[in-house]
């Protein structure tokens, strides 16, 4: 009989919304946060559009009473997102319990590192951003804040199933009484380096991203932070906690295909949701809802549709991808999407899968286009990243 | 017309860091992708960003460069026709 | 109960010749300098060039060292992959990013952006043996490495996984030097490895190396030792270090006189050694004690150098004397325990036991 995993706070900060209720609020009102890029002076202004969170890092540094250029976006970002989750769950003591704290990024630091990459040798007022490029350090950033002390930290960088790792490993860590209680999530803020990347693989859309649509252009990239708080069954009962669904299966596989592409068939894909599947003791029928991965590059969607024909044997329940709305949040996809599940099941609602219009040729898969009412009781979100790293996540209404 | 295949041999050579590979070892219409050279979709972005940076000529649809790169030749026979318009 | 774990083989590719297996530090390079670059194997040796030609130095210096690890163990696959980096393959990532710059953003190829993803050196592993199982990369500064192993206890214990591939890391890139040396995380004037210690400087000397190991449910003839247990710490005062050490040894029901030998990550840095000191001068005086770091330098992975080191002993018997830090010697190191620390953070108690 495996132990619950419940899930007791969350918090999230994106395109579309600086906290749980505002972007819950866009979400059921079709409100996208792809726009333009304002933040970043890249030459690829005019031919990308992104998902930016909307403050400046001077607002989201007086938002944290810090003095000026202190942080990467990514920490910034971070910080704000864990301090809501923590307080959502009602967390006064962080030390209370053994508690530890798990990350995605891949990003890291780099937007300062690239900012002031010729400038180190300078300027030193720049310095105290060296030490913040590796991906370790906005981690530390959150524990220190959080008041976190002698305590399991550690960060995970899978691309873009980074955070849905996190999640994973948080689940198991409580599973197998490690930890009682953990802070998981995952922070990756938009940075030249990214978006330069990504247009070398000439996947990034020039308007707005169109999920498991057949004429889809590729992706918007977006920046996000999300966290979760996952407690044991043991500190749910003791602080007489209020659940918000619970952590319910995980699984993660490799497609062993490609470097960056997911195989034509999804095997990497098809592993993780039966892993997942198997986990939660549950059988595909079971699945009411699938918060897609649903980039919209021609790769990511092809693969993905055909792993969930494959794993739900062509009865393949209600689906979106939300990516519409925030864009591909790389690292952090899986732990903004966890707490899309979480208000998916909390308010029993279906998201739109925006921009929707041609289904594809390769298979006869129509995604959920309108907001619909659904009792629900499993949403399964999907993850997939770079070095064919697959990861599968259940989410549930009861233990 | 057989200098640009020469001087796209030493290119994807050094782009594409077939240390191992030389000149004369790449025939002009050998296929570049899958059995011949066995080059794969990532050497295929490389060859794309060749074409913009020494060529002046830009792909948007990485889909088009399938029949572009199929060989030497054929890389250079749309080189040139490019270059003549 | 509880599945034991087992280190059932090694591989590593280090500042010193340790890039094969049937020597334990026979021959020592000194080295008298700032930075360290690892003594390379022949690549072609062990990677077909049609694979290396994009292959970063990290990925090569892990494919050569988790090939030694798969081969000892006897085996061609693994249920999981999981590989500890603190900063990846970093070498790409600060190319791309000076050509970034450098170009204004034009003409941007994409094999050094794959190649920085941090993960890329658990995914090629996976690619290159073919392995659809589980697979994790760990990116949390010197606690990497470390956090792999919890993670891969976890699963042997739990019965996920039979045999997993572990590893960290590292690569040794001038422009990361550069800009660490300005902000005194490594030494402004080098240092002879023997001197580390007493060189009272600020910094470490900054190094480079892959370390790969299987760990296992099973004994088996290769087997060097078992892996009893792993914390790990974000935080630690010193004040707390002592206290936090007893409690870990007593969750394995030891205290400090079990202990045969202690690993320790001294790393010469006169700002942050005193860690150490507290359980050399104090806890550990009339222990054996070890430590590496003047052999192998510094980078967020060399705490696998040290479980390497530690690996060796175990099934040795032998502590190579370049290693020793103190006059005690043992004859059995049954119990071996392992600290690590970097800049007071990232604290690390790794436990073994001969088996």
């Amino acid at each position: 009989m495996g132990k619950g995993i419940a899930i007791t706070g969350m918090g999230v900060i994106s395109a579309i919304g600086n906290n749980v209720e505002e972007n819950y609020r866009s979400l059921v009102s079709n409100t996208i946060g792809i726009t333009k890029i304002s933040h970043i002076d890249t030459v690829h202004k005019n031919d990308i559009m992104v998902g930016e969170v909307s403050a400046t890092n001077s607002e989201l540094e007086a938002q944290l009473g810090l003095s000026p250029d202190s942080w990467s976006r990514t920490s910034l970002l971070a910080v704000i997102a864990a301090k809501e989750a923590i307080a959502n769950a009602g967390i006064e003591d962080i030390n209370a319990f053994k508690t530890g704290l798990i990350s995605g990024t891949t990003v890291g630091g780099m937007d300062k590192s690239e900012q002031y990459f010729y400038e180190y040798f300078e300027n030193d007022k720049t310095w105290h951003h060296i030490n913040g490029l590796h991906a370790g350090d906005s981690t530390q950033k959150i524990a220190t804040e959080l008041g976190m002390e002698a305590s399991f930290t550690t960060t995970i960088s899978t691309a873009c199933s980074s955070a849905a790792n996190a999640i994973m490993l948080g689940a198991r860590m409580i599973k197998s009484g490690r930890l009682d209680r953990v802070i998981v999530g995952g922070a990756d803020c938009l940075s030249k380096f990214t978006i330069n990347g990504f247009k070398t693989l000439m996947i990034l859309s020039d308007t707005y991203n169109t999920p498991f649509d057949d004429d889809r252009k590729g992706l918007n990239l977006g920046e996000s932070a999300a966290y979760l708080v996952l407690e044991s069954d043991a500190v749910v009962a003791k602080e007489n906690k209020k659940v918000l669904g619970y952590v319910k299966g995980y699984g993660n596989a490799n497609d062993a295909f490609h470097q960056t592409a997911s195989s034509d068939h999804g095997d990497g894909a098809v592993l993780a949701m039966k892993q997942a599947l198997k986990v939660a003791g549950l059988s595909t029928d079971a699945v009411d809802y699938i918060n897609a991965h649903g980039t919209a590059t021609p790769n990511n969607d092809l693969s993905e549709g055909r792993a969930m024909v494959r794993v739900f044997d062509g009865k393949v329940p209600e689906f979106s991808s939300t990516k519409a709305f925030t864009g591909h949040t790389l690292a952090t996809a899986g732990a903004i999407e966890a707490v899309y599940s979480v208000l998916a099941l909390q308010n029993n609602v279906i998201y739109p899968n925006l921009n929707f219009k041609t289904p594809m040729q390769e298979f006869d898969l129509l995604p959920q286009t309108e907001l619909k009412q659904k009792e629900l009781q499993v949403v399964l979100s999907n993850s997939f990243g770079f070095g064919g790293n697959c990861t599968t996540l259940l989410f549930s209404k009861q233990a | 017309m057989t200098d640009l295949k020469l001087e796209l041999k030493e290119k994807i050579i050094e782009q594409l860091n077939l240390e191992d590979v030389s000149i004369t070892e790449i025939g002009d219409n050998d296929p570049l992708f899958g059995e011949g050279l066995g080059l794969d979709s990532i050497d295929a972005l490389e060859l794309i960003v060749m074409l913009d940076k020494d060529y002046g000529i830009k792909l948007a649809d990485p889909k088009e460069g399938k029949k572009i790169f199929e060989s030497v030749e054929t890389m250079a026979t749309y080189i040139t026709s490019k270059k003549a318009n | 109960m509880t599945k034991r774990v087992y280190i059932n083989s090694v591989g590593s590719v280090s500042a010193q010749k340790t890039f094969e297996n049937d020597s334990f530090l026979d021959e020592i390079t000194v080295h008298y300098d700032t930075t360290i670059s690892v003594i390379s194997p022949n690549y072609k040796d062990y990677i077909p060039p049609a694979a290396a030609r994009r292959m970063a130095k990290g990925i090569k210096m892990s494919t050569v060292s988790s090939k030694t690890a798969l081969d000892e163990a006897g085996l061609e696959n693994v249920d999981a992959i999981i590989v500890g980096t603190g900063l990846g393959c970093i070498d790409d990532s600060e190319k791309f990013i000076s050509a970034i710059i450098d170009n204004k953003e034009q003409f941007l190829t994409p094999t050094r952006f794959i190649q920085s993803s941090h993960n890329s050196v658990s995914g090629q592993i996976a690619l290159g043996i073919g392995c659809k199982g589980y697979n994790y990369s760990y990116v949390h500064s010197a606690a990497s490495f470390e956090s792999c192993l919890i993670d891969a206890m976890m699963q042997i214990q739990l019965e996920e996984a039979k045999n997993i591939l572990v590893g960290g890391v590292d690569e040794l890139v001038a422009h990361h030097v550069d800009t660490h040396r300005l902000i005194d995380h490594i030494k402004k004037t080098p240092v002879e490895s023997s001197k580390l210690l007493t060189s009272k400087t600020a910094g470490c000397v900054m190094a480079e190396g892959a370390h790969f190991f299987v760990l296992s449910e099973k004994k088996q003839a290769s087997t060097y030792a078992e892996l009893i247990g792993v914390r790990t710490y974000n935080t630690l005062s010193k004040e707390q270090l002592a206290q936090t050490v007893t409690e870990f040894l007593r969750e394995h029901e030891l205290n400090s006189d079990a202990i045969d030998l202690v690993v320790l990550g001294y790393n010469g840095d006169v700002n942050f050694d005193a860690y150490y000191d507290l359980l050399t001068q104090d806890m550990f005086l009339n222990t054996a004690q070890a430590y590496y770091k003047h052999l192998s330098g510094e980078y967020d992975t060399a705490s696998g150098f040290g479980f390497w080191l530690a690996s060796k002993v175990a099934r040795t018997n032998t502590l190579p004397a370049a290693a020793r830090l103190n006059q005690i010697t043992t004859a059995t190191p049954r119990t071996i325990l392992l600290y690590n620390q970097y800049r007071g953070e990232y604290h690390s108690l790794v436990l073994l036991r001969q088996c």
